[in-house]
């Protein structure tokens, strides 16, 4: 699933490069390859910066417009959505998708309604509401919709999902950064930065770098832990618990 | 202070949750319960997943009853065949407990069912306690004395086959009794990460007629034992037990339960019954009325 979305994104990028000489090429790069989960984690700000190369140097008239998209890896998920049945609120209708991006950031120099249209937009998934989820269960499109905008209002309110219109600064033409934040939920993984240039309308130019999330130390080793030696780690659990109980007691006692 | 939860996947500010697990010892060695009741939805409604929650509540739990059955070996007041008995019940419920977690969270319907055990258990726990209390109350104000209940057990226990003498609970009955009632709140503390102590005590007190000096200790015995074992099915199937969520939660309610069982001494225990059945009624109140009322999230997520 991944595989196949990074092509979709590489395959125009690579035609770009070698149809036409003329056309511009960016070069993109992050301020960090790796983020490490450590007991303080609270989140972090990436910096997605770089440079648009014109061949010969030339500018264009009119200039051109940067976004940037930051991609978590993709899920597998199923959505329930709560209904009243006989006076309580319970689980009734589900929907399940298969490819539902677990972190999704973006950043464009304008609005993205006024840098492409949106068959554009949906090509390259330009805006949370052009994700493609690729609905695996027997729902009519009203119904995704519904899950969908249901998925989008959840994970942007904690901040899984961000839209930053408008922050990409551009220097002369030449130099564009971003901002994105990454929030303290993020699943560990390989995440994708990818960039577009877009020209009157349409996506000159696109490159794409890759950031591994990962936990490190010793909330790499817990997670670890718990995974593959769950019984040592559930003996842990118990001795701690007995632990302190106990000790806590013949402390009180002396007191 | 905020600190990372390497299972639960998110951070939170450490002082709250050691504060949180502060007063839930608290409340535990003022009443003497577990307070796992208390401990699973208030961590949700923190914001960690549902089944994390559970899981490391359990070890909690442990850890807020040690210190009682310690004291309580030392005064000669566990039963230990009848622990034992409620305990072997008590393992093989949250077996039970793992197959329905499993089954229940495939249909999709774990959270209304948690929440559903919660109100009609703590309800009804909740009513009857505020009801003796008061009536205790009454007969306090009034001078009056009420009958002492008579010790019995219930008729359903006499038809059980089998019999084996309790000594220190004074029963001559079939341990199937025990045994089921084990098994009940064994599959409780698998979903709900509760100790059961709630249940428990009544149903001896009332379905058993145990004698009343070893209840506590001999269901402290009982849910010591099932917390651990739940704590190790948790580590073993859904490994969601989080040690750092855990280790916060034990530092404040370890140190907390040792303060309320100082402080459950200069208060008379009427009021404290009154208090706790206050509390109950409160916490099942609040399950129903998120039963009831439009949800904050109509959607929830799950990740494959």
């Amino acid at each position: 699933m991944k595989r196949a979305s990074a092509l979709s994104v590489l395959a125009p990028a690579l035609l770009l490069l070698l149809g036409a000489a003329d056309e511009p090429e960016l070069v993109p790069d992050v301020s960090q390859r790796t983020v490490e989960i450590q007991y303080s984690f609270t989140g972090a700000d990436l910096l997605l910066f770089g440079a648009i190369v014109y061949p010969g140097g030339r500018r264009p008239k009119n200039p051109a417009d940067i976004v940037v998209v930051l991609k978590g890896p993709d899920q597998s998920i199923m959505m329930r959505e709560k209904e009243k049945v006989a006076g309580i609120w319970v689980n009734a209708d589900r929907a399940r998708f298969r490819s539902a991006p677990s972190f999704y950031a973006m950043a464009s120099s304008r609005p993205i309604g006024k840098i492409v249209d949106d068959r554009t937009a949906a090509i390259y998934e330009l805006g949370v509401d052009k994700l493609q989820l690729s609905p695996s269960s027997l729902n009519d499109s009203a119904e995704l919709e519904r899950f969908q905008a249901g998925l989008v209002d959840l994970r942007r309110r904690v901040g899984l999902y961000v839209e930053k219109p408008g922050t990409v600064e551009i220097t002369d033409g030449v130099l564009y950064r971003a901002r994105l934040p990454l929030s303290a939920r993020v699943t560990v993984g390989d995440y994708t930065a990818e960039t577009f240039l877009v020209q009157d309308g349409r996506v000159v130019a696109a490159a794409i770098r890759d950031i591994t999330v990962r936990k490190s130390g010793f909330e790499q080793f817990m997670a670890l832990a718990a995974e593959h030696w769950s019984f040592l780690y559930g003996l842990t659990a118990i001795l701690l618990a007995v632990g302190m109980g106990w000790a806590a007691g013949a402390i009180a006692r002396r007191i | 202070m905020d600190l990372y939860l390497p299972i639960a996947n998110l951070s939170v500010n450490a002082l709250v949750i050691i504060g949180l697990g502060g007063v839930v010892g608290l409340l535990s060695g003022m009443f003497g319960v577990g307070g796992g009741f208390l401990t699973t939805p208030l961590l949700i409604f923190y914001g960690i997943p549902p089944t994390v929650a559970a899981a490391s509540a359990a070890s909690q739990v442990t850890g807020a009853s040690v210190s009682g059955v310690v004291t309580h070996m030392e005064r000669g007041t566990v039963d230990f065949r009848m622990g034992g008995v409620l305990t072997a019940g008590g393992v093989v419920g949250a077996g039970i407990g793992v197959l329905l977690f499993r089954l229940l969270q495939s249909l999709g319907q774990i959270d209304t069912v948690i929440a559903l055990l919660y109100v009609l258990m703590l309800g009804g726990i909740g009513t009857l306690m505020a009801k003796e209390s008061i009536q205790t109350l009454i007969a306090l104000k009034t001078g009056k004395r009420i009958q002492a209940r008579k010790r019995r057990h219930h008729p359903l226990v006499a038809a059980l086959p089998m019999r084996w003498r309790f000594y220190r609970s004074g029963l001559y009955i079939s341990p199937l009794a025990p045994l089921l009632l084990g098994m009940g709140t064994g599959i409780l503390t698998m979903l709900l990460g509760v100790g059961g102590g709630f249940i428990l005590v009544p149903a001896m007190l009332y379905l058993l007629g145990m004698t009343t000096q070893s209840v506590v200790g001999t269901s402290l015995f009982q849910i010591l034992f099932v917390t651990m074992a739940t704590t190790m099915m948790h580590a073993m199937t859904t490994k969601a037990v989080d040690l750092v969520l855990a280790l916060l939660l034990l530092i404040g309610s370890v140190t907390g339960a040792q303060v309320g069982t100082r402080l459950s001494m200069t208060v008379r225990p009427e009021y404290l019954r009154i208090l706790l059945a206050a509390i109950v009624l409160l916490v099942a109140a609040r399950m129903a009325l998120g039963l009831g009322w439009r949800p904050d999230e109509i959607y929830t997520i799950e990740v494959r």
